[in-house]
Parts: C-alpha cells; sequence; structure tokens
C-alpha cells in the first residue's frame, strides 16, 4: 500500500489486521500518537487522514491506502505549531499523555471553525479524554491557538 | 484481532460476489462499531469487505418528495451537506449528535441503519421519516426493516445502498445522550407530514426502534399524556427501563415545542 505521511509518501506492506495506529507507531517508529484505550474512546491516538481527524486505533492500516496522514510530528515546522504553542503557553496539558490528541483534534476544529465559542470547543474535543487538568487550560489554549493563527493569517 | 483477509472494491457486484464467495465474511463501512467488536472478540470474521467506496453508497439525490442518501455518506456529511440540511434538518441534526468529532468523520448511516444497535440514532429517523431501505436486490419499508433486538430484514449478502427518505414538512430530534458513549439512553425522532400526519419513533428504550403511537395521538390532541407500555424495556447499568421511558416523554414535550414554535 502506499500512504503519505507528514508529506513524504511511504511504500509498505502491511498485514490486512494491522491499525493504522500500529503502522503509525511500530512501522514508521512515529511515537508521538499514542494509544490509550484501544476502544475509540479516548482519542489519544487521533491523526489527521485527508484533512479529518480521526482515531487510528479504530481504523485499519488498508483503509488508509491512498491518503495523506499527518500526526503529531508533521505540525512544526522551524517553529511549535500555533497550537503546540498554545498548549504550552497556556499550560493545557499535565501530564501530556493525551495532549498529541487534543492537539490533533484543535487543529480540525480550527480548520473548519476559526474561531470557535467555550461551547464549540467543548463540542470539538469531545473525542478526547483528558484525566489530568479539567479541560480548563485546554479550553484556554483552544482559544489562544484560535487568536494566534487569526493574526498570522490577518 | 484476529487475523483476516481485506477486500475492497468500487463494484457492488464484485462486493457481492466477494462475500458469496468467502466464508464466514463480514462487510465493512464505517467501521466503528464492526472494529471495536472484532478488537473484543465478539465477531471474528475471516474476510472483510470494504463497502465504502462503491459509487452506488456515496449517492445524493432529492426529487420534490424524497430524499436519496447513499448508506457510505459519512455521518458529519449527513450534518453539515446543504441539501441535506435544507431537505430534512432534524436528520442533520440527529448525525451532529452521533459520537463524536473522530466517530462522525468515518461512521456511515448505512452501517448504523444495517447494525441496528437498540441505542443507535438514525434507525429513529429512518422510522419516522418513512424511509425505504434500497439494497442490491430490492426496497424494504423501515417498518418492515428494523426487526428488533441488533437484527433487520437484510439477507445473508445483501447491502443497503440507499437511504430513502420522505421528506416532511417538519422534522426534529430530541436525545438524551449516554455521557461516556454518547449513544442515546433516549432519543425521539417526530416528523410531520401533510394531512396532519404525524410520526414520533423512539430509540434507546426498547429492544430495538419503535413507533410511538400515544406521542402521535398526543401531538393532535394535547390532552393525551403518552405512554410507552412495552415489554421489551432497556435496563442496564446506565439507566432502568422507569427512567428510560421518564426520558423519552419529556424529550417528546421538547420536541413537541420546538416543532410548534418553528
Amino acid at each position: 500500500m502506499q500512504i503519505t505521511v507528514n508529506g513524504q509518501i511511504q511504500e509498505l506492506t502491511v498485514k490486512d489486521n494491522t491499525l493504522l495506529i500500529d503502522l503509525i507507531r511500530d512501522q514508521l517508529h512515529l511515537t508521538g500518537t499514542h494509544g490509550g484505550c484501544d476502544t475509540t474512546q479516548c482519542g489519544c491516538c487521533t491523526v489527521l487522514m485527508d484533512q479529518v481527524a480521526v482515531k487510528s486505533c479504530t481504523v485499519l492500516a488498508r483503509q488508509a491506502d491512498g491518503t495523506s496522514i499527518q500526526t503529531i510530528e508533521g505540525l512544526a515546522t522551524q517553529d511549535l505549531h500555533p497550537v503546540q504553542q498554545a498548549f504550552s503557553e497556556e499550560h493545557g496539558l499535565q501530564c501530556g499523555y493525551c495532549t498529541p490528541g487534543m492537539i490533533m483534534s484543535t487543529v480540525y476544529l480550527l480548520q473548519r471553525n476559526p474561531n470557535p465559542s467555550d461551547e464549540q470547543i467543548i463540542e470539538g474535543l469531545a473525542g478526547n479524554i483528558c484525566r489530568c487538568t479539567g479541560y480548563v487550560n485546554i479550553i484556554k489554549a483552544v482559544k489562544s491557538a484560535a487568536k494566534k493563527m487569526q493574526e498570522t493569517n490577518a | 484481532m484476529n487475523t483476516f483477509q481485506y477486500h475492497v472494491t468500487d463494484h457492488l457486484k464484485l462486493a457481492k460476489e466477494t462475500f458469496l464467495s468467502k466464508e464466514n465474511a463480514r462487510f465493512l463501512s464505517g467501521g466503528m462499531t464492526l472494529l471495536p467488536s472484532m478488537k473484543h472478540g465478539l465477531i471474528q470474521p475471516d474476510h472483510l469487505i470494504d463497502v465504502s467506496k462503491i459509487p452506488d453508497l456515496q449517492v445524493l439525490s432529492e426529487t420534490p418528495e424524497h430524499l436519496t442518501i447513499g448508506a457510505a455518506m459519512r455521518h458529519d456529511q449527513v450534518a453539515n451537506h446543504p441539501t441535506i440540511q435544507s431537505a430534512i434538518p432534524g436528520l442533520s441534526y440527529l448525525a451532529s449528535q452521533i459520537g463524536d468529532p473522530q466517530v462522525r468523520a468515518r461512521g456511515t448511516i448505512g452501517g448504523s441503519i444495517a447494525n441496528n444497535d437498540p441505542s443507535a440514532d438514525y434507525p429513529a429517523g429512518a422510522l419516522a421519516l418513512k424511509a425505504t431501505m434500497v439494497t442490491d436486490r430490492r426496497e424494504i419499508a423501515a417498518e418492515d426493516f428494523f426487526t428488533g433486538f441488533y437484527s433487520t430484514a437484510l439477507d445473508e449478502g445483501e447491502i443497503l445502498s440507499q437511504i430513502k427518505f420522505v421528506k416532511p414538512i417538519k422534522s426534529t430530534y430530541a436525545k438524551f445522550k449516554q455521557a461516556a458513549s454518547g449513544y442515546a439512553l433516549a432519543g425521539v425522532f417526530v416528523a410531520v407530514y401533510p394531512q396532519q400526519e404525524i410520526r414520533v419513533a423512539v430509540t434507546g428504550v426498547g429492544a430495538g426502534v419503535f413507533r410511538w403511537t400515544q406521542a402521535e395521538q398526543a401531538f393532535l390532541n394535547p390532552q393525551i399524556n403518552p405512554r410507552i407500555e412495552r415489554d421489551d424495556l432497556i435496563s442496564d447499568l446506565h439507566a432502568s427501563s422507569a427512567y428510560r421511558v421518564n426520558v423519552a416523554q419529556v424529550l417528546f414535550k421538547r420536541a413537541f415545542e420546538q416543532i410548534q414554535n418553528n
């Protein structure tokens, strides 16, 4: 199968029962994408597949054949991506385990809705669970990221 | 997960032939129920046939009376497509209330309807909106299609390709989510058709979706306080059956008010 990961085309052989997350972590060694619950609930494994946020623990690698995947490693260029910066500045994490998924879901949310309300942020991150922060700083981080990105685009 | 062979095709006929030529095969659409069930070992198919890329399952067409949606259309598309939003806003709203953003990005309307989870949202919409399930070989009315707990009228190897809805004058969906899963603890879909035809369908409360005729009557005669009297009510660790029935009654009132005010 052929898959583009963070801009690089990869020709790979995978077993039919390989999950997308296992392809990303075990075959491509991109371990920023985390496996949390393995039951489509926690969202730690969220990546963008053709620019849409999906839980990579519940997609077969073969279903991603021909698509373009972006993982947390593919966000930063020279500097951190504005969403990464905002999570750091606003302390939108404690242990950090859920953070790659939170950030990928935030990127997906802001690409559809550049200026979300609190309620829209909560809905946009409904598929991601954080067991440390209580979400307050995560919401702050999303708002700060939205502001940063709008300033950049202005 | 057990080992299996993955097959993908963009031909409806080929998908069916592959299914029939293999032992222990399953159709795969969005995979939001099937893959977790396989991880848990609840289902161990030897062959998965991915039908999500078949063009017959991607259609979207509209006539003055009907809206036809391809079975492989994802929840997000149903929630956000302007044609669906304007033809049946209640159905778009229902789709927007399923699961979470990542699940809506993968899960499909046909997958949900063919799976007929007793707490899934789409069966309520399909039953209230007089849907016809179009398969590779016939058309099945919603009344005949949903046959109970996780079961439908689909035969072995039969592929649900489109869902044809009758456009209502008004429709709405009221749902109370189970907090962890986002499935309906109760969900009530109300559709209003010409000549005071009202259809109310309930999910999450019985072993399968059902028409709530007392609520349909109550819509025209507010003196009636609709009750649910069935012997297949769900009672589990999330909620007792009495609680679910009560929630459904509250949801019906909300849906009723929303229809009256719009």
